[in-house]
């Protein structure tokens, strides 16, 4: 039996790393769990990496008050962290007359939302903002503070933040049983881990609805809803200036056009509503259509040579707005039905976490700000000074990744635990070639590194 | 004295080295990989070296007689240095010889799981060269020569490969070639690998018709394309189809002082065309050098399909059909007929060359006028 927490989190995606982050600035024992290898593996991974103003959140909500809250907190975070941020803006594209006329609408959500600078364009305005568009724009209208980040970094960055300051995190660590006690609650692993805890945050994700029951409640079930995303070449972002958004269907936002932190073009996502929880494979039908699409908003993009093809699961339920509870005979708080706007209110979820926690009977006192370590990870954006631009060896030539931000990436308190897990950590083998040059290189390193073989790097073990 | 860069220590750019340093020009070599030698260094079978060094020997042997001769002609070969830019050089001429990469599965838009054990050709080769067997059965997409190299590679690897996917209807390779290397695995023609199955591990393949292949790897093999990189954001003009830079016979870009040469131009050639760049381009370099000459235009040679692309090479003019096609492939300059081979039948993916000698015009450069190559059916 492990030793005794006052809280553990359920979950090290980007919300459960950004609540664990928060406790961890209290006088609070915080233990982190997470089910597979690696954090931020799971939904987190599949993001489509942009900071939301919120603009177009359905005003009133939940959701909306927590993006709003987390777009200011992450904005802020972000820079002293090393998580690569851009402003690049975003314009809502519209395509037809009825379109067009939705505008308007949009424009006075967003001041319901409390965003004033929305701005609509007719089509001329559109065409001349972004050059490369596809023949038919009706009109458009320009969000200006959008924002643009680093998806990978932002769930590493929170975890590296909670455990300099005492979090601790188990890995691998998938809960089987649950054992509500009167005093305290014990989390099983199925491989015979057990934690004590006095409370439980549920920040399990895609599963968050499982734990939930097993908690003993009910109340909302998890259907995957599956996006796939296409990544293009850094050849092809100077095809437009910022992020081009379709005007929104009660569905979802729809398929977008997005720059990102890393220097790419990103077209997606899709959305489909799936029964399994594993299913992040992309389909022909989906990568099909996803190519009439690009191809209507940004004809040249589709010349360009694709880096990456994936699919993300987002943890939609049959509400829109997230299921957030709290429980004080379960010393429990859920964070339920969080979609991709997840990463935009991260933060502002961990404040909520804090709330609700304090509503089911656990309060504790911040620790004093010169108490509170800071971590700063070495920035992944186009727009950072690079390690390899101060000298270094380079090993993945496409991003330009040197042989020390491998090493490094291997080791510390949260290593990498396969090449997906170096990916997110330093971009090598997330470029054009797909490992064509590096990837006998970055197995060795990583082998040498934490003693595995290279077969084991590679997933051929 | 004037100052030549070469960017890339393949056998283009190293042969371009020897064949300056030879003529008196200082050659500085930049390779972004700790070793010099380019892709031959991970080939261990023989074929290397017949067209430009005159003796048959295997990748690693035939790049490092490169890499020792380079350094006996006084090159100045600098590894580990990556150039981001071509504007931030100082130098008289540039040569980019970047060379080429293959698809990987992300390119092609094969869906499906991202489990491991799948690699492009090049890949597989570095791994296993460096790391050692791997095990277990094995699909190779495509069909054309380096196809087959994958296969040996796999075989050594102790791979069995269980099957080779084309999307035409036969393979595109020498018959001995397929012959020695693969007699004993299932070509699947009209066929492609439109799915990938397997959440952490490869378990299958799915192929256009349906069909699923249990297998634990999957390569990618050819479809390649050029890295580019350098050159597009230079802004050099690119060819469509081949996506590489435009040329003149001499491997002049558009941009004066700046030439391209080996699979950056062609993708791809074996080893030894890219060594006939090399050679081919050093009087040019000398020419700018010295008399600054430099053609007006660079004009790209038109194509009409299934002609896919046509570029210049070592050689004269090398090509590439988009599909299996029988006729005669021509060559006209200005609206007249230049040259015009027998009747054939023509591969895609393999190389298709309209020798110089074999041109009737001589006089150079064709800076207002157009070459045409397409095929009489």
């Amino acid at each position: 039996m492990d030793h005794q927490f006052d809280v553990a989190v359920v979950g090290a995606g980007v919300v459960g790393a950004a609540v664990a982050r928060e406790l961890a600035r209290h006088h609070l024992r915080v233990v982190l769990l997470e089910s597979r290898h690696d954090v931020g593996a799971g939904t987190s991974k599949a993001n489509t990496a942009i900071l939301h103003t919120g603009f177009d959140a359905t005003p009133g909500s939940v959701e909306a008050r927590l993006v709003a809250r987390g777009y200011e907190l992450l904005s802020a975070y972000a820079p002293g962290a090393g998580i690569s941020v851009e402003t690049t803006g975003a314009m809502l594209v519209a395509w037809d007359a009825e379109q067009a006329a939705t505008l308007p609408k949009l424009r006075d959500k967003a001041a319901a939302n409390g965003y004033a600078h929305a701005e609509i364009l007719d089509a001329d305005a559109v065409g001349d903002a972004e050059p490369h568009l596809g023949p038919g724009v009706t009109g458009g209208m320009m969000v200006p503070d959008e924002h643009i980040i680093d998806p990978w970094s932002t769930p590493l960055a929170f975890v590296h933040d909670a455990i300099a300051n005492g979090c601790e995190l188990r890995t691998s660590f998938s809960v089987d049983s649950v054992q509500i006690e009167a005093d305290s609650t014990v989390l099983t692993a199925t491989d015979g881990r057990s934690v004590r805890t006095r409370f439980v945050v549920n920040a399990a994700g895609l599963h968050g609805d499982e734990l939930h029951r097993r908690m003993g409640f009910d109340g909302f079930t998890v259907r995957p809803r599956r996006g796939e995303l296409i990544v293009y070449d850094k050849l092809a972002r100077p095809l437009l200036q910022r992020t081009l958004l379709p005007v929104p269907t009660s569905h979802t936002k729809g398929v977008l056009v997005a720059p990102t932190v890393f220097g790419n073009v990103m077209l997606g996502p899709t959305a489909d509503d799936i029964d399994d929880k594993g299913a992040t494979g992309s389909t022909n039908a989906g990568l099909d259509a996803l190519l009439a699409k690009g191809h209507r908003i940004l004809p040249a993009l589709l010349d360009e040579e694709v880096t990456a093809v994936y699919a993300g699961l987002r943890a939609a339920t049959e509400h829109s707005d997230y299921q957030l509870s709290h429980h004080a005979d379960a010393r429990y708080v859920c964070l339920g039905g969080i979609r991709s706007t997840g990463l935009t209110a991260s933060m502002a979820l961990g404040e909520e976490a804090v709330r609700l926690l304090a509503a089911a009977g656990l309060t504790a006192a911040l620790r004093p700000t010169d108490e509170l370590r800071r971590v700063h990870l070495t920035a992944l954006g186009e727009q950072a000074v690079r390690p390899y631009q101060r000298g270094g060896t380079i090993v993945c030539h496409c991003e330009r990744v040197t042989r020390d931000e491998i090493v490094d990436a291997c080791s510390g308190a949260v290593p990498a635990h396969d090449l997906d897990g170096i990916r997110r950590r330093t971009r090598a083998l997330a470029g054009r070639c797909q490992g064509f040059y590096c990837m006998a290189d970055v197995c060795a390193l990583a082998a040498a590194a934490d003693g595995r073989t290279p077969h084991d790097w590679a997933g051929l073990a | 004295m004037s100052d030549v860069t070469i960017i890339g220590g393949g056998p283009a750019g190293l042969s371009a080295a020897i064949e300056l340093r030879r003529r008196g020009v200082r050659v500085t070599v930049l390779e972004r990989e700790l070793q010099a030698g380019g892709i031959p260094r991970q080939l261990p079978h023989p074929g290397f070296g017949m067209r430009d060094r005159h003796r048959l020997t295997t990748g690693p042997r035939y790049a490092a007689g490169l890499v020792r001769a380079a350094e006996r002609a006084g090159v100045d070969l600098r590894t580990g240095e990556t150039v981001t830019s071509i504007d931030a050089l100082h130098a008289d001429a540039i040569v980019l010889a970047t060379g080429a990469r293959e698809r990987p599965r992300s390119a092609r838009l094969v869906a499906g799981d991202r489990p491991a054990g799948v690699f492009t050709t090049g890949a597989l080769q570095r791994f296993v060269a460096q790391h050692g067997r791997i095990g277990g059965r094995a699909v190779v997409v495509g069909a054309e020569h380096v196809s087959y190299s994958a296969v040996l590679t796999l075989r050594h690897a102790g791979c069995h490969t269980v099957a080779i996917t084309t999307t035409f209807d036969r393979h595109q390779t020498y018959p001995a070639l397929a012959w020695a290397t693969a007699r004993r695995v299932p070509l699947h023609t009209n066929a492609n690998v439109v799915e990938i199955i397997g959440r952490t591990r490869v378990e299958a393949v799915v192929l256009s018709d349906g069909s699923r292949i249990e297998c634990d790897l999957v390569v990618f093999t050819g479809d390649w394309v050029p890295d580019h990189e350098l050159a597009r954001r230079a802004d050099l003009p690119m060819l469509a189809v081949a996506k590489a830079p435009v040329v003149s016979d001499d491997f002049q870009t558009e941009r004066p002082g700046v030439f391209a040469i080996g699979n950056l131009v062609h993708p791809a050639e074996t080893a030894d065309v890219c060594g006939l760049d090399g050679r081919h381009v050093a009087p040019a370099v000398l020419d700018w050098l010295t008399l600054g000459r430099w053609p007006i235009t660079v004009t790209p040679i038109e194509v009409r399909a299934p002609v896919a692309w046509a570029s210049y090479d070592g050689r004269g003019i090398t090509l590439r059909v988009a599909d299996i096609v029988h006729g005669r492939i021509r060559l006209t300059h200005s609206g007249e007929v230049q040259w015009i081979s027998d009747q054939g039948t023509w591969l895609p993916n393999r190389s298709i060359t309209i020798r110089r000698d074999a041109m009737k015009f001589t006089s150079r450069p064709f800076d207002d006028q157009r070459l045409l190559v397409d095929v009489l059916r």
